[in-house]
């Protein structure tokens, strides 16, 4: 097996979630000399990518997401140490939540896989999140992006409360709020004063990345 | 033990020894874009075709749910609740996570309603139960807590019995007016979840024998062909002891295989409803 042959089997082992697999070749290529970043930005990122596309046409279901994820979560315990080692620093730290009153965690699981697979250091404080854990969370993990998740239009007003708390403890300015969730809605992300919305998992990932980019573009302008 | 819910001239009763209560779970905006803008605007007009739809497809009682973000969900409720019932003699479900939603929608109500619903959080129980008690309505209760949704169906049980200690004990409500949500999860997140919920019934039909519904849309989230999910699932779970579940009323599948359970498990006495409900689509065949 060559390094395309391998890339190529890890980026299908991963599209059809065989944890196994996964780890066997990512065990095999650090062993033919290749390096975390390639397996990572080369096969597992783009297979993860593709897991979301289908998932958003419809093709691919819950289930079939859910373990695509964990078999790169595998994966990815073999090699985070490596690359924090080589010095790859993660893309950046995300603490997620679904709001207080709110058990649904589906959806947020998903975005939460996507995220790690983008390279995000992801927290997730779970499901009934209440505004102080928010804000104790991002004390502790002084994170670049704070994601609230609601399914029901009854929980959405968390979000606010949650904004309202972190101003409260004065850290409105040192991260970025991303809103999501089946009911909301872009509109609804505005009243709210969040700095991002997405519609689903992948559109999640982009747009943290670009609402970081212009953050560290901005704050570099500055210096 | 049996449930008794009324609208102004009609009533209908949830128990074990009845047929399954189909409650209709459309009006609801969560996941209806569309429906959210109008209900925004004040526009209640897609109600009146969510109501016809229900009924024709057997909904036996009409859940109501108003909560559109950015709209004024408690004069929506009032709004909803009278036109349901212009509409339909239907028992209605009030479903809300806002009191004052709750307490709007119950007091525009005629008859005895059911209410969506209360956990066993201290707070939640002090705000709904006595609106249910002044009401002299029924409610459904949630087996979950601030802590945590529990997997174990031990736990929920135990959460199930908090709750129906507290209503009747401290708020006086009858016992037969007390649903458990026994808490259905989708069954594409993991595949043991289902399972739980089916002991959960289990255990609640044996120790605490009070009637029980449940979101069964939750199940098959994230499935594909989900009427089939739904339609081996209710089955199940009425042999198990379900009572009744807010459902996808407009589902001849769903509501086909909740008919063919009743008949096998012996709430459809000499088939009279199954037969006559196939003669009613003959009829329209022909017509």
């Amino acid at each position: 097996m060559n390094r395309e042959e391998l890339l190529q089997q890890m980026y299908d082992s991963t599209l059809v979630g065989n944890g196994p697999e996964v780890l066997a070749l990512t065990n095999a290529g650090l062993s033919m000399g290749l390096s975390p970043e390639e397996m990572l930005f080369e096969a597992l990122i783009p297979s993860l990518e593709e897991v979301g596309a289908r998932f958003e046409r419809g093709d691919f279901f819950v289930p079939e997401m859910l373990i695509a994820g964990k078999a790169m979560s595998g994966a990815l315990e073999i090699l985070r140490p490596l690359l924090a080692e080589t010095g790859v620093e993660s893309v950046g730290t995300f603490v997620m939540g679904t709001v207080k009153g709110d058990v649904h965690d589906i959806g947020k699981n998903l975005v939460n896989i996507m995220l790690e697979g983008a390279g995000f250091h992801v927290i997730d404080l779970g499901v009934q999140v209440a505004p102080e854990r928010f804000v104790e969370a991002i004390e502790e993990h002084r994170p670049d992006i704070v994601g609230f998740s609601a399914f029901l239009t009854t929980t959405m007003p968390m979000f606010k409360a949650n904004m309202n708390a972190i101003e409260k403890a004065g850290l409105r300015d040192s991260v970025i709020v991303m809103v999501g969730g089946a009911p909301v809605t872009q509109e609804y992300a505005d009243v709210v004063g969040a700095d991002g919305y997405a519609a689903d998992a992948s559109a999640a990932v982009k747009r943290a990345k670009e609402l970081l980019a212009r953050r560290r573009a901005a704050a570099g302008s500055k210096v | 033990m049996e449930t008794v819910l009324r609208s102004a001239s009609r009533q209908v009763v949830i128990g074990p020894a009845q047929p399954f209560c189909v409650i209709g779970e459309r009006i609801n905006p969560t996941g209806r874009k569309l429906f959210q803008e109008q209900l925004r605007a004040g526009d209640l007009s897609r109600v009146e075709i969510d109501v016809a739809q229900q009924v024709a497809g057997g909904a036996m009682v009409l859940d109501v749910n108003m909560g559109a973000p950015l709209a004024d969900e408690v004069e929506l409720m009032v709004r909803a609740v009278k036109l349901v019932q212009s509409l339909t003699d239907l028992p209605l479900c009030i479903d809300s996570s806002v009191v004052e939603a709750l307490e709007a929608g119950l007091g525009a109500y005629e008859g005895k309603a059911l209410v969506n619903s209360v956990t066993a959080e201290d707070d939640r129980l002090g705000a709904i139960l006595p609106l249910v008690k002044r009401h002299q309505a029924a409610v459904i209760c949630l087996p979950n807590d601030e802590e945590e949704i529990p997997e174990e169906p031990e736990r929920r049980l135990e959460l199930a019995r908090k709750i129906v200690k507290v209503a009747t004990d401290e708020y006086g409500i009858a016992r037969e007016d007390i649903l458990i949500d026994p808490l259905a999860m989708p069954v594409g997140a993991d595949t043991s979840l289902v399972r739980r919920t089916l002991e959960t019934i289990g255990l609640i039909a044996r120790d605490l024998g009070v009637n029980m519904t449940l979101g069964a849309s939750n199940v098959s989230f994230g499935m594909p062909e989900r009427a089939a999910i739904g339609s081996a699932f209710l089955p199940m779970a009425m042999q198990a002891g379900l009572t009744s579940a807010i459902m996808d009323a407009r589902s001849p599948e769903l509501v086909r295989a909740v008919k063919a359970a009743d008949l096998l498990l012996d709430h459809d006495p000499w088939g009279a409803n199954w037969i006559a409900a196939h003669r009613a689509r003959e009829a329209g065949k022909a017509s």
